[in-house]
């Protein structure tokens, strides 16, 4: 189990936390979604907010005591949502919070060459952050994009169809500060099939009808 | 009301019942960790699956509600099959460690793995192990044990209203237990010991002491408050070992609180094992033949209006039927079982919890005056607790009095007097509430009648209940709270001054003054000691505390443990509990004592043995000739109406583990005063 999954120790707690004022206007319109008296519903979207607010994009302590208190519910409740979740992070990660899929699928299609590329590339192993704070590199089980497999998640984003080649040009460009192109890495829009679509074509545009024998194919 | 066929037998339940029930109610024993009847339902730890007619696969039958027309099998080779699976999954990583294990011989795994597991493991693999939490001074825990039936966590969030207990992380990485490392600072967290089916959550002073084989189990009453729990005390050859709880649906359900479980240490430091004489000034070992001579020498011939005696707050009734008895004979009117100097004692109905405890389960309206509840009777105030979930909040309370947290939702409305006076006169919020209310119920505490308008107060609490509709048909909301064991026996009893006499504040100042000569403090350990410096002081009872020392005599008694006493409940119920084991040295039933003294002074109580201590009690109140009832008493006047101070209600117990001679010699209490009570270092100061 990754140190992310078990509470920063005590040095790295802050000792306090509240809501920007943008934020706390955030909460109180999640919170006023739920139905009067089921304000504990609005925890799992509040523990979001305060991981995005919080350098280091991690949950402290502190942060899920202030949302118990908002929602008037015992912290221990708090907890257990954010021990259960793991997209909640217990303990600082760096700005590149970096998640490779190994589970089956992608790695059938290669997603150990991914996970070697990223640990030689960036010198750190599974569930370590450079020293520099930039990257945080941990394995995950599947994030459900199979087709595009073998992928990564790069804090909101989803890289796809990599190789080796794609996941080293992905980090050097975070390297450069830069934010290289999301989605799939080999020029196919989301998860059409490679080469373009084959059915239906009449009807989405996208290329040419059967019987009209002289358009030209779609592009790939 | 849904019938069902459990293994051919055709039974009929509640509605809202589940098949774990109808399957009981059929005379069916269905195995289960998670499931207990006082928590809500989990359904996790799936021992209990049944097979059911028409379902695809088995049923966890504690989670699966009792329908008209359902087929049910309990013995079937699948149910057979599915137990042995559960079982085979849930010792996949639980330890085998039970010659080390505490629980043993009361185990719920344990004896579930001989009825449903395998005679061997097929699990080669390693086992997890999980770190131990610190949970205080009264739980101990090895959570590599823990099967995550999730009971602990309901006990502490639903009866004890403390959420300490949670279930962190997830998978096979799950961890029962705070996520931040926190003491369970509950009065009631003994009570995790006993819900635990395994041995994760086990008693901490009682680790490695015995096994439950080894023991003689006594059924008894605690005396630690005044709510009465049914207690089993558990000896091996002369020492007590440890107290559980004895279930009593009336009073402490099954739960008890951690002074009543812990507080027995304290028997085996300070004991009054012999008796002792003064002599120049310090206390010398003595024959029960001396001490008697040296009281005949100071008594005989003294004029009975200069004797006094105060019974204390852990005493049976046989030994204050005993003493009024003899204090009779030697002509003194001058007796109290009220060592707080609270002004009640009037008719019966003025000093008893008239709803009852399991009234509470009834009532729509509470309003608290003067009394901590959850540090004076943990056990009710947990039951207040179960009526505000009950009724999902819609139970209202309201507190008059110190600030304290009830675990459960409350109107705070003020301090004192003044808050009464407003409620009487309907300019507060909550005589809106209580007008509402259908039954509600007033409870007041000593905090509110130790005072010296403490009849004045109670004329007001009265009064309120007369207005409000707390006494309607056959409901009765006006309930005294008392915190100590012995207060409703003593009143019953008579154990009050009598014409001319002295109570005990008076006795005090007479003792102090020169105008009594002699007080008898029959286990009476909380008065000013200081005032009885002149006086000739007899002390009886089982602990070497504040009376012992000053004390001329020193009789020493046996301890609520090693007697058969009579106690009446702050309900009025006269409960009986029996000798676990026997006085230390020469200490003897105090009764007896007292019986033994009255030869020596040549007044001779009439009875020879305990039978006819209790034909004699019966004789002074009808309470002692039923027992385990809660008598009723009439509503009659009572209190007297006058000017009340402003100045706030303080609740009497102002630390939970500390409250008596035995509490306050125990190292366990004396852990958890340190542990939970935050102005302990202030209070040994004051």
């Amino acid at each position: 189990m990754s140190h992310l999954r078990r509470p920063a120790p005590k040095e790295l707690q802050p000792t306090s936390f509240a809501f920007t004022p943008e934020n706390l206007e955030r909460a109180n319109k999640i919170i006023a979604k739920y139905p009067e008296g089921r304000q504990q519903s609005a925890v799992m979207p509040l523990l979001d907010l305060a991981q995005r607010q919080t350098e280091g994009n991690w949950v402290p302590t502190i942060a899920m005591d202030y949302i118990a208190d908002m929602l008037e519910m015992p912290a221990i409740r708090v907890y257990e949502v954010a021990t259960f979740y793991t997209m909640y992070n217990l303990a600082p990660v760096g700005k590149n919070f970096i998640q490779v899929c190994t589970t089956t699928p992608c790695w059938l299609r290669g997603s150990a060459d991914v996970v070697d590329t990223c640990k030689k590339e960036l010198g750190i192993g599974i569930g370590d952050t450079t020293e520099d704070g930039q990257f945080t590199l941990i394995e995950v089980e599947c994030l459900g994009a199979c087709v595009n497999a073998p992928m990564m998640q790069i804090n909101d984003d989803y890289y796809e169809d990599l190789t080796a080649e794609s996941t080293k040009a992905i980090l050097d460009a975070l390297k450069k500060g830069e934010k290289p192109k999301a989605g799939p890495q080999i020029g196919r829009k989301g998860c059409e099939p490679l080469g373009g679509p084959k059915v239906l074509k009449a009807f989405c545009g996208c290329g040419a009808a059967p019987q009209d024998a002289d358009a030209s194919e779609g592009d790939a | 009301m849904p019938k069902l066929t459990v293994d051919g037998i055709e039974v009929e339940v509640e509605a809202g019942a589940t098949v774990l029930q109808a399957c009981e109610e059929a005379g069916k024993e269905i195995p289960r960790f998670c499931y207990h009847e006082r928590l809500s339902i989990a359904g996790n730890c799936r021992m209990c699956l049944v097979e059911m007619e028409r379902a695809p696969k088995p049923v966890a039958s504690c989670a699966m509600p009792a329908a008209d027309g359902m087929v049910i099998k309990t013995d079937s080779d699948l149910v057979k099959k599915a137990r042995n699976g559960v079982m085979e999954f849930l010792l996949i990583n639980h330890p085998l460690d039970c010659p080390i294990c505490d629980q043993g011989g009361e185990c719920d795994l344990q004896d579930q793995a001989m009825a449903y597991g395998f005679d061997s493991s097929r699990y080669a693999e390693k086992k997890r192990a999980v770190k131990d939490k610190e949970l205080g001074p009264i739980v101990k825990t090895i959570m590599t044990r823990c099967i995550h039936c999730t009971r602990c966590v309901r006990f502490s969030e639903e009866v004890a209203g403390v959420g300490t207990m949670g279930a962190v992380y997830r998978g096979e990485d799950t961890e029962v237990g705070p996520y931040i490392e926190a003491s369970i600072n509950s009065e009631l967290s003994g009570n995790l010991i006993d819900l635990c089916p395994v041995g994760a959550l086990t008693s901490k002073p009682y680790a490695f002491t015995a096994r439950p084989w080894e023991l003689k189990k006594t059924d008894s009453i605690d005396v630690m408050d005044a709510v009465g729990s049914n207690i089993r005390i558990d000896a091996r050859t002369a020492e007590v070992l440890r107290v559980l709880p004895r279930t009593n649906e009336d009073i402490n359900e099954e739960w008890i609180s951690d002074k009543t479980r812990y507080a027995i240490d304290g028997l085996k430091r300070q004991r009054l094992d012999r008796p002792y004489v003064r002599v120049n000034g310090k206390l010398a070992p003595a024959s029960w033949d001396e001490a008697f001579a040296a009281i005949k020498a100071k008594v005989s011939g003294l004029d009975g209006k200069k004797i006094a005696a105060l019974a204390g707050d852990t005493v049976d009734c046989e030994a204050m039927t005993a003493l009024k008895d003899l204090m009779g004979k030697l002509g003194s009117p001058n007796l109290d079982c009220r060592q707080d100097g609270s002004k009640i004692g009037g008719p019966r109905g003025s000093y008893i919890f008239n709803s009852t405890i399991a009234g509470i389960d009834e009532a729509d309206a509470c309003l608290i005056v003067g009394a901590n509840i959850r540090a004076e009777a943990p056990i009710i105030n947990s039951r207040l607790r179960k009526r505000w979930r009950s009724t999902a909040g819609d139970f209202k309370v309201g507190i008059i009095g110190e600030k304290w947290d009830p675990t459960y939702k409350n109107d705070y409305l003020g301090a004192g007097p003044d808050t009464l006076s407003e409620i009487l006169e309907g300019k507060n919020d909550f005589a809106k509430v209580l007008e509402a209310a259908e039954k509600p119920m007033i409870i007041v505490g000593m905090g509110a009648l130790n005072r010296e308008d403490g009849d004045a107060v109670l004329a007001a609490t009265r009064a309120i209940a007369e207005k409000f509709g707390m006494l309607s048909g056959e409901w009765n909301g006006f309930n005294v709270l008392h915190t100590a064991a012995s207060r409703v026996g003593g009143l019953d009893l008579g154990f009050v001054p009598g014409e001319g006499g002295l109570a005990t504040n008076d006795i005090l100042d007479a003792a102090a003054k020169g105008d009594v000569e002699v007080v008898y403090l029959l286990g009476a350990d909380e008065v000013d000691m200081s005032k009885l410096e002149k006086a000739f002081v007899i002390y009886q009872g089982a602990m070497g505390d504040a009376g012992a020392q000053a004390a001329d005599i020193i009789l020493p008694g046996a301890a609520y443990t090693e007697k058969n006493g009579t106690y009446v409940n702050t309900e009025g119920r006269a409960q009986q509990g029996w000798r676990a084991i026997f006085p230390v040295g020469d200490a003897r039933e105090d009764w007896a004592i007292v019986r033994a003294l009255s030869g020596a002074l040549d007044q001779t109580l009439p009875y020879n043995n305990i039978d006819a201590v209790r034909a004699r009690m019966v004789e002074i109140s009808p309470t002692f000739a039923s027992l385990n009832v809660p008598s009723k008493a009439e509503w009659t006047d009572f209190g007297k109406a006058g000017e009340m101070k402003s100045e706030g209600f303080v609740s009497p117990v102002r630390n939970f583990y500390m409250t008596d001679p035995i509490s306050r010699a125990s190292v366990t209490m004396a852990k958890c005063t340190e542990a939970f009570v935050k102005d302990a270092a202030a209070e040994k100061v004051a």
